[in-house]
């Protein structure tokens, strides 16, 4: 917050933790190639960098959890070997990840004491963590129920039982990875004061994002990353957001995708009072409705897991719903009982899904047996009533592959031995290649390299402008604007409206993801 | 069934129910770990194989506990080594222990004794032999729970006791102690504990020796106490019935008693087929009650379980991010 | 771990497995006194050495062929039978019912109703299994394990009280009509000229090979297999593409169970020409070692089966002409299960070491 008393300090004190030179490669990957850095005590840095910059893989060295192949580690002016988590936690890190590392039918209480029990014997562990529990919530804003249960609780209050696991063990450098991509605004900006706080009791903090607005917001320096290289170190004061994100991407970020404005025509898909109930009887969707034309990109906004999964998942033919849902003018099923994603597909609907691991490829296939993953009961891919045409498969995989620039272009390459941004490829091809008349596309730019990203926003923009109605569903609000012809939030299973992305900007849609209703009232 | 059946039929479901309930255990703190173990049949195969050998080589009984544990255990070792450090498919290493105990007993045993894959008959110090319970006489002519003390609860072998009482030591372990607390966590959510700073291969390989320990004295009790001596594949599933009952108990100690004292109770009946005959009045096929126990099996894990949630981490091997 | 050559992958690894588990073996003969070379002289002789030996380890590969496929078509729909035991003794109670009702006139007849029979009983045998794991959650492993044991329960039962003609003894069923005797390779024109006709190896192996045939078809050629294999893969990946779990646990698992039970004709009708207990004599078993040295793949499938019919073969010779037990053949194949199947890691960790300093040998 305050740079000239950093400067003051630089000189007299030591940093609280500093690298030297850290590389790391697995395999022909270099993660990390000669990386330094220096962070001041009682300093917030950021650690800014796109996926895959070699962000985490650091912070994992730096958490004992990789061995570094080169390089030196200096905390407080003291070289210091970090070969497993135990030894961070004696240093004095602590670290919370992207991925909390929760027990998730133990209590908080049972969380914090794991690891640094006292004594063989559970009893008195857990009522000298009480105690202390009790303190640190009073003295940095960190309230929790310590006998709840970590899967009654809110994500937000499970990362505040990750930063009391980590000062409970007397962390005085608190490394965070991603901490807001699972949070709502006004979680992060809890987050935020909580961390302001700990500046204040004198903690250093290393704050690993990829989003430009948290560096701004809370950091007092700021390191980049880029292909596991560090591109810079520079004082937040003295940076704008534009010159960060040169320094990440290395050039300039083509932030709007050249398009024209749409031209809708009729009606492709209506939604109306849709709802949706998991398995452990939580509603996720609460009666949504929504029309989108032809030729016009839909964009949702909103935190992850507030509905946008589970909508796409209903449209997609695997998630059962109730209400209804008209495709050109015809009402589909979504019991379940009669459809599925095959015949989701026979409507016309085609689906880029979110998790593309999971969902979108056979990681184990050949990338021209994922080619036709969905549709491989078409009768173009069959050879006779018995027998699939492998060879034409592979041959119609190789003009894909070309279209759409996946490299390498080998069709008998497994799907996982591909990029991420290559992967992604090879779905859109199969995908955009079947023309459909509604195309669901959800995080389409997730763990994609810079370049494929400008490849895969000219698609989606190519297959509105040939007459064609896009569902994108995006956690980037940057591509929701950039995208979108109109948008709609979506807040706990409900669309807090629709605006116009000429008309609005992200603070708008950012309070309205936050469940705050344009009015400036709660919903 | 009168009284005196009952208390027969009884006594002799608690003899059956031991070793279900030491081999019921023993997955229980495999589970628990996150390490799926199918091989339970085959630790107690080799270790009743082992003590029934050692005890008639012997003479003591002790000197074959001790063999049966040492050499359920080396298959334990083998498990975990196949399971935690070379990360493989649990299930299959538990079916190939199963065989390879199936093969080694019988070629150890014919090429000690020469007696058809056997260990000779044991007598006296050789095996468990019963223990009678303080007060026995003084409580015998109380009605109705005399007689069951003396002939249900008393004259059983140690081993008989000790399995009751690894119950509550159990849980006592589990949910009162850091190891316990660990060992739970681990089954649950391995890097919860590895971020702690705490090594989850130790931890696993724990719980897996507890394994092979308990399934020794499972063993142990089948060759040694149950019957005298070692006969080819005498365990005949009760492995597979014990980790059907660690299903049934939701991996809780004492919903593991309850269900291999249900599945013992089910053995005891097959043995008896007469006393069915006289309760109900038909005759039920010995084979109709030899597979009782596998089709109960089959019904619990159909459903009856309700929601049992195994462990989450459970069956899946470790292997730190990326 | 190291990335390894894909032929070592498929060759290398199987192969240095196997060894692995025959060193161990022949430890275990050693410390129990015997002697491996001798043993391995009299495996090889009595194996491979004759036609009469021929005939036999031909016979059991055949029995082996059928289990192997069963087990690798459920597992390339990611379900592990281990239930092939109980599948075959009930395709055997199958093929007795079938060869039993009609006075079968010719074989050419009687087999391919006995196949239908056999294959309907062993899927029937595997549905219930199967219809649990897809509906109910219900492990497939353990229930399959289950009805192994309720299989056995009621063969014993049924050949004891209902199939057993009167006046018998032994709890089996009455001998076979002679119309429905499957010609064996001693009464196989061309064939007769090398194996005497009393072996056991007959027909059935024939229709083995169009098995491993049409399980190669079915998997990498059909868009069955295809399905089978995507869900095998990725459960999420399969609702997506709209393939439902519930049909492929199903499906797989009753072409599984089929293929364990038509093993029944080769030893039920080719062999014993009736049905005893225990028909199966742990073949069921043995198609899991098959399946897994044989990389699940048909061809790989055949010589693992020919492997094991040499070892089966050759193990009771062994039991027959020197002091070590039968039962070496179990801690082999526990052995070789082992090693392909859980300790595959480790095979391939050491051949990377190999192959890494080969690398820098050569550089």
């Amino acid at each position: 917050m305050n740079p000239a008393q950093d400067t003051g300090r630089q000189e007299t004190a030591a940093p609280a933790i500093e690298l030297r030179g850290i590389s790391k490669a697995f395999g022909p990957v270099q993660a990390n190639k000669d990386i330094s850095i220096r962070v001041m005590p009682g300093t917030i840095h950021g650690i800014i960098g796109e996926n895959g910059a070699g962000k985490s893989t650091l912070m994992s060295i730096l958490y004992g959890f990789y061995k570094a192949d080169a390089g030196e580690i200096i905390i407080h002016g003291r070289p210091t070997q970090i070969p497993d988590s135990q030894a961070a936690i004696r240093a004095g890190i602590g670290m919370v990840f992207q991925h909390f590392k929760l027990v998730q039918n133990f209590t908080v209480l049972e969380n914090i004491i794991l690891g640094v029990e006292e004594g063989a014997l559970l009893r008195p562990s857990l009522s000298k963590a009480r105690d202390s529990l009790k303190h640190l919530a009073e003295e940095y804003e960190l309230d929790v129920d310590p006998d709840a249960r970590i899967e009654e609780l809110s994500v937000g209050h499970q990362q505040r039982v990750e930063i009391l696991k980590a000062l409970y063990r007397q962390a005085d450098i608190l490394i965070l990875d991603e901490p807001t991509g699972v949070l709502t605004p006004a979680e992060a900006d809890h987050l935020f004061r909580i961390l302001d706080n700990l500046r204040a009791q004198g903690k250093t903090i290393i704050l690993i994002t990829h989003k430009l607005r948290e560096i701004m917001e809370i950091t007092d320096t700021v390191s980049v990353m880029r292909r596991g290289e560090m591109t810079a170190t520079v004082k937040t004061a003295e940076t704008s957001p534009e010159q960060l994100a040169e320094l990440m991407v290395g050039r300039k970020v083509l932030l709007h995708v050249p398009k024209g404005p749409a031209n809708p025509g009729a009606t492709v898909l209506e939604i109306e009072n849709l709802r949706v109930v998991d398995q452990d009887k939580v509603e996720r969707i609460k009666g949504i409705g929504l029309t989108i034309r032809a030729g016009e990109i839909l964009g949702i906004a909103g935190v992850s897991g507030n509905g946008q999964s589970e909508l796409l998942q209903v449209l997609g033919g695997y998630c059962r719903a109730t209400g209804s849902v008209k495709i050109n003018g015809q009402e589909i099923d979504l019991t379940g009982k009669h459809s599925d994603g095959q015949s989701r597909r026979a409507r016309g609907i085609a689906h880029v899904p979110e998790d593309r691991h999971h969902h979108g490829l056979v990681l184990d296939f050949a990338a021209w047996e994922n080619m036709i993953f969905g549709y491989h009961n078409a009768p173009e891919y069959q050879k006779n009533a018995l027998v699939m045409d492998n060879a034409g498969i592979v041959e119609k995989t190789e003009g894909a592959m070309e279209r759409f620039d996946v490299r390498p272009p080998i069709p008998g390459l497994p799907a996982k031995s591909f990029s991420g941004g290559n992967q992604q490829k090879i779905v859109l091809a199969r995908e955009i290649e079947r023309n459909p008349d509604l195309l669901l596309v959800g995080q389409p730019t997730r763990g994609v390299d810079i370049g494929a990203i400008e490849f895969i926003h000219k698609r989606i923009v190519e297959l509105r402008d040939a007459g064609k109605a896009v569902l994108l569903v995006s956690v980037e609000l940057d591509e929701i604007l950039s995208l979108s012809d109109r948008i709609a939030v979506m807040f706990d299973g409900r669309i807090m409206g629709e605006r116009l992305p000429a008309e609005t900007n992200e603070r708008e849609l950012g309070l309205m993801m936050a469940g705050v209703t344009g009015s400036g009232e709660a919903a | 069934m009168d009284y005196a059946t009952l208390l027969q039929v009884l006594d002799s479901t608690l003899r059956l129910a031991t070793p279900l309930l030491l081999a019921c255990l023993a997955g229980l703190f495999s589970e628990r770990a996150g390490i799926f173990d199918i091989g339970l049949e085959g630790k107690m195969l080799i270790a009743g194989m082992a003590s029934g050998a050692a005890a008639a080589l012997s003479g003591s009984v002790w000197i074959g506990l001790m063999a049966g544990i040492g050499a359920s255990m080396m298959l334990a070792a083998i498990h975990g080594v196949a399971s935690i450090t070379f990360r493989g498919n649990q299930l299959i290493s538990g079916v190939a222990l199963n065989f390879v105990a199936s093969g080694a007993t019988v070629l150890i045993a014919q090429s000690l004794f020469s007696q058809g894959g056997r260990t000779p008959p044991l007598s006296g110090a050789a095996r468990f032999n019963p223990i009678e319970l303080p007060f026995t006489e003084a409580i015998k002519s109380v009605p109705f729970i005399g007689p069951f003390y003396a002939d249900v609860l008393s004259g059983h072998s140690a081993l008989v006791y000790a399995a009751l009482l690894a119950v509550p030591v159990t849980w006592w372990v589990l949910y009162r102690t850091r190891f316990g607390l660990r060992l739970r966590a681990v089954g649950e959510n391995p890097e919860s504990v590895d971020t702690a700073g705490v090594s989850v291969i130790r931890l696993r390989y724990t719980a897996v020796a507890i394994t092979g320990l308990l399934c020794g004295l499972a063993g142990a009790y089948m060759a040694t106490g149950l019957q005298a001596g070692f006969g080819r594949e005498m365990t005949a599933g009760r492995g597979y019935i014990a980790l059907a009952a660690l299903i049934f108990a939701k991996w809780r100690p004492w919903y593991a008693l309850w269900a291999t004292l249900l599945f013992g109770f089910l053995q005891a009946l097959a043995l008896r087929p007469d006393v069915i005959e006289r309760s109900f009045g038909v005759a039920i096929p010995v084979p109709a009650l030899d597979a009782l126990p596998y089709i109960l099996t089959v019904i619990v894990l159909a459903g009856f379980v309700g929601r049992a949630i195994p462990p989450r981490a459970g069956g899946q091997p470790y292997v730190k991010e990326r | 771990m190291d990335k390894l050559p894909r032929w070592a992958d498929v060759v290398l690894v199987p192969l240095i497995s196997l060894l692995m588990a025959a060193a161990i073996s022949a430890l275990v003969i050693l410390a129990i006194g015997g002697d491996p070379v001798e043993a391995v002289k009299v495996m090889v002789t009595g194996a491979l050495g004759s036609a009469y030996g021929w005939g036999y380890t031909l016979y059991y590969a055949t029995s082996f062929i059928f289990t192997g496929l069963a087990v690798s078509v459920a597992y390339h729909a990611g379900q592990f039978n281990i239930g092939g035991e109980g599948q075959a003794q009930i395709g055997g109670l199958g093929v007795a019912l079938v060869c039993l009702a009609l006075p079968w006139p010719h074989w050419t007849i009687a087999l391919p109703a006995a196949m239908i029979g056999a294959g309907l009983f062993g899927a029937a045998w595997a549905a219930i299994p199967a219809y649990l794991a897809a509906k109910r959650g219900s492990h497939i492993v353990i229930t399959t394990i289950m009805f192994n044991y309720i299989a056995s329960a009621l063969i014993v039962y049924l050949l004891v009280e209902v199939l057993r003609p009167a006046g018998q003894m032994d709890p089996a069923t009455a001998r076979f009509p002679a119309g429905a005797k499957l010609p064996t390779f001693g009464e196989i024109p061309g064939l007769s000229l090398f194996f005497s006709k009393n072996v056991p190896a007959n027909v059935t192996f024939f229709v083995a090979l169009a098995a491993c045939w049409g399980v190669w078809l079915l998997l990498w050629r059909t868009r069955l297999g295809y399905q089978i294999r995507a869900y095998g893969k990725s459960e999420p990946a399969a609702l997506y593409a709209g393939i439902s779990p519930t049909r492929m646990i199903m499906v797989s698992m009753l072409i599984s169970g089929g293929l364990a039970g038509m093993m029944a004709i080769n030893n039920v009708m080719g062999e014993a020409e009736r049905l005893l207990q225990n028909s199966a004599e742990g073949a069921g078993f043995i198609g899991i070692a098959v399946a897994l040295m044989g990389r699940n793949h048909p061809i790989g499938v055949f010589l693992a089966a020919l492997l094991f019919g040499f070892l089966y073969q050759g193990g009771a010779e062994m039991g027959l002409w020197t002091t070590i037990p039968i039962e070496l053949r179990l801690l082999l194949q526990g052995l070789v299960i082992l090693f392909t199947g859980a300790l595959d890691n480790m095979v391939r960790m050491m051949l990377g070491i190999f192959f890494r300093a080969k690398a820098k040998g050569a550089a």
